[in-house]
């Protein structure tokens, strides 16, 4: 060891304290990532939460985390079927007892056979089960009026942040002016804001009109475009539909409208669709951008790429309530794309029930897919290949994507309490996005458009000059000045819109809106005394 | 091809209108939306737009005035110009086609590389509106209509250099070659057998009774009351649903996992090593991988020569290769002996990072231990020497540790970098920065498909900590069933417990027959002439040196592949056996080997390596 202590001591005269990773060393990418849905608010409600079980004395008793879509944390119950055909697959001792109804064997017995050594501990192909890619592509079919979904365009992943990442790393390239651009919404999911950080690609933000319901407007599209080619090569536009934050739902005509400025703008298109089965505003209906481009017809239906994302976290899947105009194209028709199919709409032959298949979160299994469309055969090789460094997306998340895309049919025992439980989950998250909207609507200085999907709302607040000049005073965002002063009084933990984006001037936060409604009243009520004090205290 | 049909100014010349007639006779005409977005939208036309030679004529025409220009439009893209729809076509309306085709056209020629605003006839003719509109243009860097934005030449070349050859092109084989058994097609063989990579629950291990239970608990929790679970399952499936957010397995966790998880994996560390763990040091991830590359993540940084220089041993695990490219860091090799049974020898390390200095900045020593796919368990001293070397060149240490449970030659031991840097003394202990890895994946449990795993980093700058901790947080949390995996395997039933029998002997049972399986190996690949293997201390696999003969290495030339390429390609499509070549995981140069797992059961991978034996002859005498 004599030699080591020799060393040491030449150590410290070269001044070896210094660690190898330090701020100024590491990625610079990474360091410029920004993520505010678990941000700087997020630590400060764990402190919190931390010195109330020391008994540390607060306004309140609860920190009451409304900042992330969690459903299951906010005390949703799980649905039953789901979670007996998971166990089931977690434990096959199980299938021979008879506290399982059939159908909840028969399905985990499907997914276990589909498995390496019929065991969720082996490792899938990287892009998921091949019995289950299937599923899902028959999902799409239905959701989508019959237009065919090939199981080999289907790559499953863990949870859409994932499959949303590993696009856009396939398409970032290019050095200087030529950088690949993504177009971005403003408000966005930060999401999208942290992978092309990480990606040292360059962002590029089209505003929401707020005062359209936050709609998306194509001369913003064409403004942020043509002053983007100045300095980067754009390439790319995500569309987040319904919207996060806004929980804003996309009609048809604006879908056609992006697919066209897309196809126009030789741009790739990126749909996180993520909340498809939350719509909940009447009028509004959920549209696949698969489906709006291939009825389209060609050039855009052979021709637009186009990757659409989904995942079994967020809210409820299924067929949603698309009974008031059933579109199909009959899939032959779409092999072929003969000529007189654009445009043309053919009555859906088997009118489906106006049921909605209400499910809800499954936040910590991370399971996902996304489709993509018309994509290159060698990238899509690429594709694959990328996915496979990671091997495969957690097998548990797998499974409950395939029950996601396949619920119980109507003839099997366990539809009954299935369809009970979910509609009860459904109409209760309708029931709090009426009741959010209009109790933010009620309270002088907040203004709250309609919340038509998803499962935020986004309202606009009004901040006293003087509160912006504190919170400037701090080197706090002015809205950041707000969240945490609302934290610290009522333990209400909401996001910053800064964190998402907004206008220069304005200021929202975003809530969501699954604490169980009578809290979530609770909440509401809090939220508006708050605001109340808030701007007195500031005039 | 239908696209070309579809679309583009080249098809134009090439395909006359074959719907002509029809789109004259139809009486519902040109609708003026179709005709904005380029060109005609009448039935038979298929919104053709138009050609760039139809674009030219056009904005030469323009000043003529709008029906001549709508008139040309349609009869460029072969529909009737006595349409009543084109006929309404107003002249500002035709300027706002023409403008765009405009547009279209300087695109073309700036992607040509000549300038958009460079004379010619056609650009001195064009409106005002289609002067604006190239105005606006610029400098756009545009496609061919009918191109695909993301091809292979456009595409991330960082993404399209990654190779990770456990997965590789012998596993795409592989696949196809199940999917021809399963049509009838006759083969030499009746089954693949799939010895590329460690995924043992695929090769039949059963998984540990007790893991499973605790999930299916967490999983389902109206088993709580079930009878026919043990006492101990259910204590430890409650303490793990009250730790997660609305007792739930389905809610998100923490970014960097569930708290009292980490504090069992802190807990465990501590045990196994003698020297105390931190919770706060310890991050939940998605399988080993993810921690591996995110930690790689935040080390990659600087341009040129300071850009981040990763040293890896050859041979490697491929997801080391493969992040790197990923990250556009520069892969530093050190050789493993195998003279010396694959030990790691670290005047190998000096030479590789002295020389790696003259192009990188080499700040980053990876180590796996024990060796995936060498399966060499280092020494102590092994070790030593290494923390030492690390903390005179200032590296950041990854220790790759996923297989410490799979130790099968006597004279062999597991040592974790943590407890020898703890054991080196002060100086290296708070000065060695070091992240080490482990997974639900491998030892005796061999839960894959969970894909759980930790890091356990020491010595890592608090800042850096939260940049950690910002970076986990975008992918929200790793899946919370592999954390509950997780946490049964670094917390099993100890004695005393109902369960703790029955674990112990599913455990001994896995891994006494890894053993034995690991000893066969060996024994029958060196009654081979022309193979060669060490001896497999731990981990899960072979890697044995095969004798390729000249002839084969030309064959396999002839065939642009790798010779140990060919020779796994023939050994698949001969025998349905499928194991990974050499030159995906690095060998020295003019040495061949594969990888192969032991995972099958003892009398499969009897079979297994029988074939191999009778392939190895068969394929020397041929090239001989």
């Amino acid at each position: 060891m004599a030699s080591r202590v020799n060393d040491q001591s030449q150590a410290s005269r070269n001044g070896l304290k210094g660690k190898v990773l330090t701020l100024d060393t590491m990625n610079p990418c990474v360091r410029r990532v920004e993520y505010a849905v678990r941000g700087p608010i997020v630590h400060r409600a764990l402190e919190l939460e931390q010195e109330l079980r020391q008994g540390v004395k607060k306004p309140f008793t609860e920190v009451i985390r409304a900042n992330i879509g969690d459903a299951q944390a906010m005390g949703q119950r799980p649905i039953t079927f789901f979670r007996q055909v998971l166990a089931l697959c977690v434990y096959p001792k199980l299938l021979s007892s008879p506290d399982f109804p059939e159908d909840v064997k028969r399905r985990a017995e499907r997914i276990l056979q589909a498995c390496g050594g019929q065991s969720l501990g082996a490792y899938t192909i990287s892009s998921g089960i091949q019995l289950i890619r299937e599923d899902v592509a028959q999902y799409i079919e239905r959701r989508d009026g019959g237009i065919p979904a090939d199981p080999n365009n289907i790559f499953l992943s863990t949870g859409a942040s994932d499959a949303i990442v590993t696009v856009l790393k396939l398409l970032v390239a290019g050095d200087g002016r030529a950088r690949t651009g993504v177009l971005i919404p403003i408000p966005q999911y930060p999401l999208y804001s942290a992978a092309l950080a990480e990606l040292d690609a360059v962002q590029v933000d089209y505003y929401l009109d707020e005062e359209r319901a936050w709609s998306l407007d194509i001369a913003e599209l064409r403004r942020a475009l043509c002053q983007a080619r100045d300095r980067c090569c754009p390439r790319v536009l995500c569309v987040i539909n319904p919207g996060n934050p806004t929980g804003q739902v996309q009609t048809r005509e604006c879908i056609e409208a992006v697919i066209r400025f897309a196809f126009e703008e030789g741009l790739f298109l990126m749909a996180d669709e993520v909340y498809q089965d939350n719509v909940y505003a009447e009028g509004s209906q959920f549209h696949s951008f698969k489906k709006v481009l291939t009825e389209m017809g060609p050039p855009y239906a052979t021709q637009q790429e186009l990757a659409s994302f989904h995942s079994v976290s967020k809210g409820y899947m299924g067929e949603c309530v698309q009974a008031q105009r059933v579109v199909v194209v009959k899939p032959e028709l779409v092999e072929n794309f003969p000529d007189h199919c654009h445009g043309s709409t053919v009555p859906d032959p088997l009118p489906r029930p106006a049921s909605t298949h209400a499910l809800p979160c499954r936040c910590g299994f991370r399971g996902g897919y996304v489709e993509v469309v018309n994509m290159d055969a060698e990238v899509q090789k690429q594709m694959a290949k990328l996915m496979s460094v990671r091997l495969c997306p957690p097998v548990p998340g797998q499974a409950l994507l395939d029950m996601v895309v396949s619920p119980p049919a109507p003839s099997e025992p366990s539809f009954k309490q299935f369809q009970a439980e979910r509609q009860e989950v459904l109409a209760e998250l309708a029931a709090k996005a009426k009741l959010t909207e209009q109790v933010f609507n009620e309270a002088p200085g907040i203004r709250c458009n309609p919340v038509q999907g998803a499962m935020y709302s986004f309202p606009r607040v009004q901040l006293p000059p003087r509160a912006v000049q504190r919170a400037q005073e701090l080197g706090l965002a002015p809205d950041m000045f707000f969240c945490l002063r609302l934290l610290e009084e009522t333990g209400i933990c909401v996001v910053p819109g800064s964190g998402f984006g907004q206008q220069e001037g304005t200021y929202h936060f975003r809530m969501t809106i699954l604490p169980p409604i009578e809290k979530l009243r609770l909440l509401l009520e809090k939220l508006r005394h708050f605001h109340a004090k808030f701007t007195k205290e500031y005039s | 091809s239908s696209q070309q049909r579809w679309y583009g100014p080249d098809n134009y010349k090439t395909q006359k209108p074959a719907r002509r007639p029809e789109a004259e006779s139809a009486a519902v005409g040109v609708r003026m939306q179709g005709a904005r977005r380029y060109g005609c939208q009448a039935p038979g036309c298929g919104g053709r737009p138009l050609s760039l030679g139809a674009a030219q004529t056009l904005i030469n025409l323009t000043g003529a005035g709008g029906s001549a220009t709508t008139g040309t439009l349609h009869s460029h893209i072969g529909c009737s110009p006595g349409h009543p729809a084109v006929q309404s076509l107003d002249a500002a309306e035709a300027r706002v086609i023409v403008g765009r085709f405009a547009m279209q056209r300087a695109a073309v020629l700036v992607r040509r590389g000549s300038c958009p605003r460079a004379s010619g006839p056609w650009v001195r003719s064009h409106s005002s509106a289609a002067a604006e509109a190239s105005a606006a243009l610029k400098v756009r860097p545009e496609r061919s209509p009918r191109d695909r934005i993301l091809t292979l030449e456009s595409m991330n070349p960082q993404v399209k250099a990654v190779e990770y050859a456990v997965r590789g092109p012998i596993v795409l084989k592989a696949g196809e070659i199940e999917m021809e058994l399963q049509r009838g097609i006759k083969k030499p063989f009746t089954e693949v057998i799939r010895a590329n990579i460690g995924d043992a629950h695929a090769m039949g291990q059963q998984p540990i009774t007790f893991l499973r239970q605790v999930m299916a608990l967490c999983t389902y929790p109206n088993l709580l009351s079930s009878p026919s679970f043990p006492e101990d399952a259910k204590k430890r499936a409650r303490r793990i649903l009250q730790a997660c957010g609305g007792n739930s397995l389905g809610s998100y966790s923490a970014s960097q996992g569930v708290n009292c998880i980490r504090e069992d994996v802190a807990a465990f560390i501590t045990r196994r090593d003698g020297v105390p763990a931190d919770p706060d040091n310890i991050y939940l991830t998605t399988g080993a991988s993810d921690g591996i590359s995110t930690i790689l993540k935040l080390l990659v940084s600087g341009g040129g020569k300071s850009r981040t220089g990763v040293m890896i041993p050859i041979p490697q695990y491929p997801l080391y290769s493969a992040v790197i490219s990923e990250l556009d860091a520069v892969q530093v090799n050190y050789y493993l002996d195998e003279e010396n049974c694959w030990a790691l020898n670290v005047d190998e390390l000096r030479r590789a990072v002295r020389q790696a200095k003259d192009h990188c900045d080499p700040k980053v020593l990876c180590i796996i231990n024990p060796g995936n796919p060498t399966g060499q368990v280092q020494s102590r001293k092994c070790i030593e020497d290494v923390i030492h070397f690390a903390w005179e060149e200032k590296l950041f240490l990854l220790a790759d540790e996923v297989y410490q449970d799979n130790v099968y030659s006597a004279d062999c031991r597991f040592h974790s970098f943590k407890k020898v840097l703890y054991q080196m003394g002060h100086e290296y202990s708070s000065n060695v920065e070091l992240a080490s890895f482990y997974s639900t994946s491998k030892g005796y449990m061999g839960e894959c498909g969970y894909r759980g795993g930790y890091m356990e980093v020491i010595n890592l700058h608090p800042e850096i900590k939260g940049q950690l901790v910002k970076l986990l947080s975008v992918r929200l949390c790793p899946p919370v069933s592999g954390q509950a995996a997780m946490d049964i395997v670094v917390n099993p039933p100890v004695p005393g417990e109902e369960s703790f029998e029955q674990f112990i002997r599913e455990k001994e049972f896995v891994l006494g027959n890894l053993a034995k399986k690991a000893k066969l190996t060996e024994d029958l690949f060196n009654q081979v002439p022309g193979i060669q293997c060490n001896p497999l201390q731990g981990a899960m696999y072979a890697f044995p040196r095969i004798l390729i003969p000249a002839k084969a290495v030309e064959a396999a030339q002839a065939h642009k592949m790798a010779p140990d390429m060919f020779y796994c390609m023939k050994l698949l499509e001969e025998t349905g056996i499928c194991v990974v070549p050499g030159s995906g995981f690095g060998q020295r140069e003019g040495t061949y080997h594969f990888r192969m797992t032991i995972l099958p059961p003892v009398e499969k991978l009897k079979t297994v390596l029988h074939k191999v034996k009778d392939f190895h002859l068969k394929f020397l005498e041929k090239f001989a």
